[in-house]
């Protein structure tokens, strides 16, 4: 598989996954800060853009994405789609209970 | 649609080994899809069997009103272990594993799958998960009594053994994850050419469809099940409500697996069902694109009516109508299939073999079990029955009279191809026969009990259920002795049933191209795929190919 993919690969430099570990670690310190405001209605929001941002680094830089084929994306959208359909059915209970 | 694949009596795949031992070694490390299957054959249909005595064990403590052979707490572990055991061991695996394992490729004309070490580390995989289900019975703590739905706060607060069961569903989901991988990336990579997409066989479309709901379900029931073991251990509270969580969350989290799981059982069915009516009608597939695509939509609306197992749940009322409502608009696309199949028997050439008539059998049983689930799918008829006898006899319709049927029909249609060896076709009708008595002796009377309000999950009942209790017993006797009764005249047909030619049922998928049972690499030179998939005018070139 690596080497496969290798070939198309373009190179990240050190300095980029280092980069993107500082963006982590500052988006963890402010979920967990923010967890200690009362947002009110919001806090949900607030707390799913910021997990939003967080895998979309890790997907695309960590785990190579934006540098692959088409049919990866095709497939991560198919299930990032799914999610997303979850997450809203969820909330007619969450939010009307 | 093959030309000069192969030609009979060369080496079978039991005559070769993928690597360098022979003998038992030769099995437990090889990476041939065909010996991967049959090894996942024989382990599956031990733990269903295992099931089944589990199964007539609780019938057995019911037969009488008050304490019969068990107590309580031991009915509460039978019917748990009896549900992990059909379920995760027995029904989610069974026809992906044994049957996609061995046919998919051949159906579409590769040498094996794409990852075959893979496809040999998931079945190990599924060996530990198993051996860690059957290690939590063993050990001190007794034997997880919570039901087979794990649900909050019980499964927080039960004394006996919780978070090894737990983990073993977890380690069974990666068996269940990788296989999926590995059939997606068979489907898209190893076609052979002229195999296009609609020109695969349904059987390929269903499992293809339920590869995708594997992968994307099945991590959501190992995050739930990974937080209820942290919840156990260390006292987190996400799901106990005394520590402050939602138990709710937990019937979610649950059936957004669960409800999907119940495609992964049954679409691998209907695409067996697919293969199995043009080959006993001699007529192509009525709407082909129609049931191809009917999968891919099930396996998506499949995610969207988890929550109808909820209703009484106490989540909120929008929650409940729109859920039901979801619910009866995914009935549509199982209705496309079962008019399909209809419509291909319609003016068909009918020979009613054995695995035809586990089809009919399925089609009746699946009906049943669909239409009651149309009143446990509307809001106010659940109500009523939710948590009762009907539920239960809902579901074995669905999964036993569904899924478990054609596991039969599945084996008897494909036992020639994999064995090389025909059965006898008078004992296999009367296996059909036993078991659909059985069955509705078994199961329809629970139907009524549930209406009457027998709660399920109970080892007693009140005396007016006597009468019909006592009848359900009497179907597990007659099931049970029936299921021994098939495997018994398939074991001995394994050893001295007739040969089988390569085709003995005139079936024109590539399965029935090649030699009884196939060569360790399916096909000499890959065919070039020509023909449609159930075009039976390839019948009279095949004739000629080899005797
Ligand atoms: C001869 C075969 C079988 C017999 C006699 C049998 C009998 C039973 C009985 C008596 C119960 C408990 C009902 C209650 O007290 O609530 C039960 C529960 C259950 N059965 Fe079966 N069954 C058989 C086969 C199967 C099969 C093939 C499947 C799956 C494909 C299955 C899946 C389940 C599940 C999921 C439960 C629910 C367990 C729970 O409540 O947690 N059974 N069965
Ligand atoms: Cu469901």
């Amino acid at each position: 598989m690596h080497e496969e993919n290798s070939k198309h690969n373009h190179h990240i430099g050190y300095g980029t996954y280092v980069l993107v570990w500082l963006a982590l670690l500052a988006f963890t310190s402010i979920t967990v800060t923010v967890a200690g405001v009362s947002l009110g209605e919001y806090t949900l929001f607030v707390a799913l853009s910021i997990a939003a941002i967080k895998s979309a680094l890790v997907i695309n830089i960590f785990m190579h994405i934006k540098f692959d084929e088409k049919i990866f994306k095709v497939f991560l959208l198919i299930s990032g789609f799914t999610l997303l359909v979850i997450f809203i059915l969820t909330f007619f209970d969450f939010i009307y209970r | 649609m093959a030309n000069g694949t192969t030609t009979v009596n060369e080496k079978s795949f039991y005559q070769q080994s993928t690597n360098k031992y022979s003998g038992i070694l030769s099995w437990l490390l090889t990476t041939d899809h065909k010996r991967i299957g049959i090894m996942y054959g024989v382990t599956i249909l031990f733990f269903f069997l295992v099931g089944v005595i589990l199964g007539v064990l609780m019938r057995l403590e019911l037969m009488a009103p008050g304490k019969t052979i068990v107590d309580a707490q031991t009915y509460n572990s039978l019917f748990t272990l009896h549900g992990v055991i059909m379920i995760f061991l027995f029904i989610i695996p069974g026809l992906p594993a044994i049957f996609g394992n061995f046919f998919l490729p051949i159906q579409i004309g590769a040498r094996d799958v794409a990852f075959p070490r893979l496809n040999l580390l998931s079945y190990y995989i599924y060996v530990a998960g198993a051996l860690l289900a059957l290690l939590a019975v063993i050990l001190p703590g007794g034997a997880i009594d919570t039901g087979w739905t794990f649900y909050i706060p019980y499964s927080i607060r039960s004394n006996t053994n919780v978070s090894l069961p737990l983990l073993a569903a977890f380690v069974l989901g990666f068996s269940s994850i990788l296989t999926g991988l590995n059939f997606i990336t068979t489907v898209h990579r190893m076609r052979a050419p002229g195999m296009t997409f609609f020109k695969m066989p349904l059987f390929v479309w269903a499992t293809y469809a339920t590869a995708w709901i594997q992968i994307i379900a099945t991590p959501v029931i190992g995050i739930t099940i990974v937080l209820v073991i942290l919840e156990r251990l260390f006292g987190v509270g996400i799901f106990d409500p005394a520590l402050g969580g939602d138990p709710i969350l937990f019937q979610h989290l649950f059936w957004i697996y669960s409800h999907p799981a119940v495609y992964i059982m049954i679409l691998p069915a209907m695409g067996v069902v697919s293969e199995i009516i043009p080959t006993f009608a001699r007529r192509t597939i009525f709407g082909y694109k129609a049931i191809a695509i009917s999968s891919l939509a099930i396996a998506f609306v499949g995610y969207l009516v988890w929550a109808h197992h909820m209703f009484t749940s106490g989540m909120s009322d929008t929650a409940r109508w729109i859920f039901s409502l979801l619910t009866f608009i995914v009935a549509l696309p199982s209705g496309v299939k079962i008019f399909n199949w209809v419509a291909t028997m319609y003016k068909g050439s009918i020979d009613p073999k054995p695995p035809f008539l586990w089809v009919m059998s399925f089609i009746f049983l699946f009906s049943i079990g669909g239409l009651t689930g149309l009143v446990l799918g509307s809001l106010a008829t659940d109500i009523h029955v939710h948590d009762t006898y009907f539920v239960v006899a809902h579901f074995h319709f669905v999964m036993f009279g569904g899924t478990g049927t054609i596991f039969f029909a599945a084996i008897h249609y494909w036992f020639p191809k994999m064995f090389g060896r025909l059965y006898n076709d008078k004992l296999a009708t009367l296996g059909v026969l036993g078991f659909f008595i059985g069955f509705m002796l078994l199961y329809f009377p629970k139907f009524i009990m549930g209406y009457m309000g027998m709660p399920r999950r109970y080892y007693d009942y009140l005396p007016e259920f006597a009468s019909l209790q006592l009848i359900s017993t009497i179907g597990s006797w007659v099931l049970a002795a029936t299921i021994f009764f098939i495997v018994g005249y398939l074991i001995h047909a394994l050893f001295k049933g007739p040969k089988a030619g390569s085709n003995p049922w005139g079936g024109v998928t590539l399965e029935w191209h090649i030699q009884s049972p196939p060569t360790m690499e399916n096909f000499k030179e890959i065919p070039k795929i020509t023909h449609e998939p159930y075009d039976f005018s390839q019948l009279k070139e095949m004739k000629n190919e080899y005797s």
